[in-house]
């Protein structure tokens, strides 16, 4: 009895499913003409999953009528529908209004009635930006004029800085102490493992490419001149310059473009404190007083990487290494380093500071901010370096 | 002689590139009076406030402060600013700093007030706005609406003469809100300052608008400007703002 039962239960549920799979495969439509009325009638079931008859096939037949003045929507045995059919009403209405013909939806289930009622009840927004440069002609002066706006307000920026510097150094700035603190540790004293890290494998490196070269000539003293013209005069301000652009100046433009999202910069412009003054003054100011000291690091860690090299694989003593430094390295190369990478330092801290304040107004905006400073301060600081290289060349130093 | 207005706005445009958000628009708002704008969502209501205080540049028209000419840029702009508060639709604190800090930070600025006494003006403001003992959390410790509160208190600081609140109870509880519309009225008859509240909270508009200023995302223009409780029943005011008066319902 209940073995029966079950089997009873088990065989109708099996039908069931296998009807409703079957219906579920099945969406449909039939049409007929009633006078001047086309009368669409929807069955099966209308869903997302299942197979849909083509609109097209529906414009064709109706396009084919002649005289028609109303669509009448119906369906009295629907299975089941979600909004795949909604959307097929929707549309289907659209395309009947804008031919001037009437709609009435009356037959179908009051769910589809109210919502495609509900859909329509605020009409769709015509306006559109009035600016559409079509041709390519207005889109090369778009171009042209967007990249003048944008070198008026790079030149807008670094008048503002200026003012904004003098003003600090008048004594009537808004920097805080405590801020422009923060500032220096994060430029500064935070940067120092890192690179002293690089710099040191970066003399190792320049000492070991020297070393098996001069090794022939058996002059191996010189790569004592080799590593330490090599840091101080270019490796250690760039290496400290690339490092701080990958590290502060994309923290700088992340930082103030996420405060230009917050809306915490109008902030500040309403309190009628310049952002200027209190974000990015205290960046220059302190990169540029922290960078040199990143650089002397850099050079006197680049220097012993080098040693390590030369002590190790050659046999100059470490005395003789010490020697050798200080006779190749004048003041002159070492202060060269220094002087370039307080100019590195205003490079990166520019860069980062003009793209946060320029970020958009989303978190896309901070991302490509970071980005863009990043690059456009590595790219920079190669430009100067090729420029100085030249002046020096030219100046003898 | 009748004594001249707060705030005039005269035949004021406002676009973003090519779209213009609302042309046309001539207000006034007279001194210790609290003007509501009103207005479905997205029809301008903040842009117009930006417009107010200097953030955005209009396309054209002008705004009067008394009877100043307010140019963003300037330094009259400048000294007129001075006597802003502005409070930001979801709070716009400092996110470096404490909710101290934030608020002393204009004291600091602009007072020379000794350390100590910025310390009890800072307690005093926030404990004004219901966030007394909260002074050492920073913004991202707290919820929303009590960052927006945060950037109340900020926004008197200074006692300004002129206040701007964007959106002030949106997303409040009702409870807090209403505190909120006290304090709006409180700060208004104490201080004698001169208040624009964006909202489309109903509530709050009955509660404290001496005029309101209807503004029509469709004919990008404003339609009406009065006490909402003289709008709602007038007749000859546009049926669209009387729907929104009546929250949709017809009269």
């Amino acid at each position: 009895m209940h073995g029966s039962f079950t089997t009873f239960g088990k065989r109708r549920y099996g039908t069931q499913f296998k009807n409703m799979s079957e219906m579920a495969q099945k969406a449909d439509w039939g049409t007929r003409r009633k006078g001047a009325c086309f009368v669409v009638h929807f069955s099966g079931a209308w869903l997302s999953k299942s197979l849909r008859p083509e609109l097209d096939t529906l414009y064709a037949a109706i396009v084919a009528e002649t005289n028609l003045e109303t669509l009448h929507l119906e369906a009295d045995h629907l299975l089941a529908w979600d909004s795949a059919l909604l959307v097929v009403v929707r549309k289907l209405c659209d395309w009947a209004e804008a031919r001037g013909l009437r709609t009435r939806l009356d037959g179908l289930p009051k769910g589809i009635q109210s919502l495609i009622e509900l859909s329509r009840a605020v009409p769709e927004n015509k306006q559109v930006s009035d600016e559409s440069p079509e041709d390519f002609l207005s889109s090369v002066g778009e171009r042209a004029l967007s990249s003048y706006r944008g070198l008026n307000g790079y030149f807008e920026f670094l008048g503002l800085l200026c003012i904004g510097l003098l003003a600090t150094i008048r004594g009537c700035g808004r920097m805080r102490a405590k801020d422009f603190l923060s500032l220096l540790q994060a430029t500064g004293a935070q940067a120092v493992p890192i690179v002293s890290l690089l710099s040191f494998l970066t003399g190792l490196i320049i000492a070991f490419i020297g070393v098996i070269q001069l090794q022939k000539f058996a002059a191996d003293i010189y790569v004592a001149d080799l590593v330490g013209l090599a840091i101080t005069r270019e490796l250690g301000c760039v290496m400290a310059g690339v490092i701080m652009a990958g590290r502060t100046g994309a923290a700088f433009a992340a930082q103030i473009g996420s405060m230009q999202v917050n809306e915490e910069v109008d902030a500040l412009t309403t309190f009628g404190i310049s952002p200027m003054q209190f974000l990015v003054v205290p960046r220059v100011i302190a990169l540029v007083l922290m960078l040199p000291l990143l650089c002397a690091c850099a050079n006197f860690v680049g220097i012993i990487g080098g040693m390590v090299v030369a002590v190790e694989i050659s046999d100059v003593s470490v005395l003789q290494y010490c020697k050798q430094i200080q006779a190749a390295v004048s003041l002159s190369d070492l202060s060269v380093g220094l002087f370039k990478s307080a100019v590195f330092g205003l490079i990166i801290a520019l860069a980062g500071c003009y793209r946060g304040l320029n970020c958009g107004r989303d978190a896309s905006g901070v991302g490509q901010a970071a980005t863009s400073a990043v690059v456009t301060s590595i790219t920079w600081i190669v430009v100067a370096d090729a420029i100085f290289a030249v002046m020096f060349h030219n100046l003898n130093i | 002689m009748p004594e001249a207005d707060a705030i005039s706005v005269k035949n004021l445009t406002m676009a973003y590139g090519g779209y213009t958000v609302m042309r046309k628009l001539d207000f006034s708002v007279r001194p210790s009076e609290i003007k509501v704008i009103m207005g479905g969502s997205g029809c301008g209501k903040s842009t117009l406030l930006k417009h107010l205080v200097g953030l955005e540049q209009a396309a054209s028209g002008e705004i009067f402060y008394g009877d100043q000419r307010f140019e963003p840029g300037t330094v009259e702009a400048a000294g007129i600013r001075r006597k802003f508060g502005l409070s930001f639709q979801g709070g716009a604190l400092w996110s470096s700093m404490t909710l101290e800090e934030n608020v002393a930070l204009p004291l600091e600025q602009y007072t020379h007030l000794s350390a100590a006494d910025i310390r009890d003006m800072v307690d005093f403001k926030l404990s004004l706005v219901g966030l007394a003992g909260f002074g050492h959390r920073l913004p991202s410790e707290l919820s929303g609406g009590m960052r927006k509160r945060a950037g109340i208190a900020r926004a008197i600081a200074l006692d300004p003469h002129i206040l701007f609140f964007d959106e002030p109870s949106a997303g409040l509880d009702p409870l807090s809100s209403r505190r909120l519309d006290d304090l709006i009225l409180e700060l208004r008859d104490a201080l004698g300052a001169t208040v624009v509240v964006v909202t489309h909270e109903l509530a709050s508009i009955f509660a404290i608008a001496d005029s309101a200023l209807f503004l029509d995302a469709e004919s990008k223009t404003a339609l009406c400007d009065g006490k909402p409780n003289d709008l709602i029943d007038n007749p000859a005011i546009d049926a669209k703002v009387r729907r929104f008066l009546r929250r949709g319902d017809n009269d």
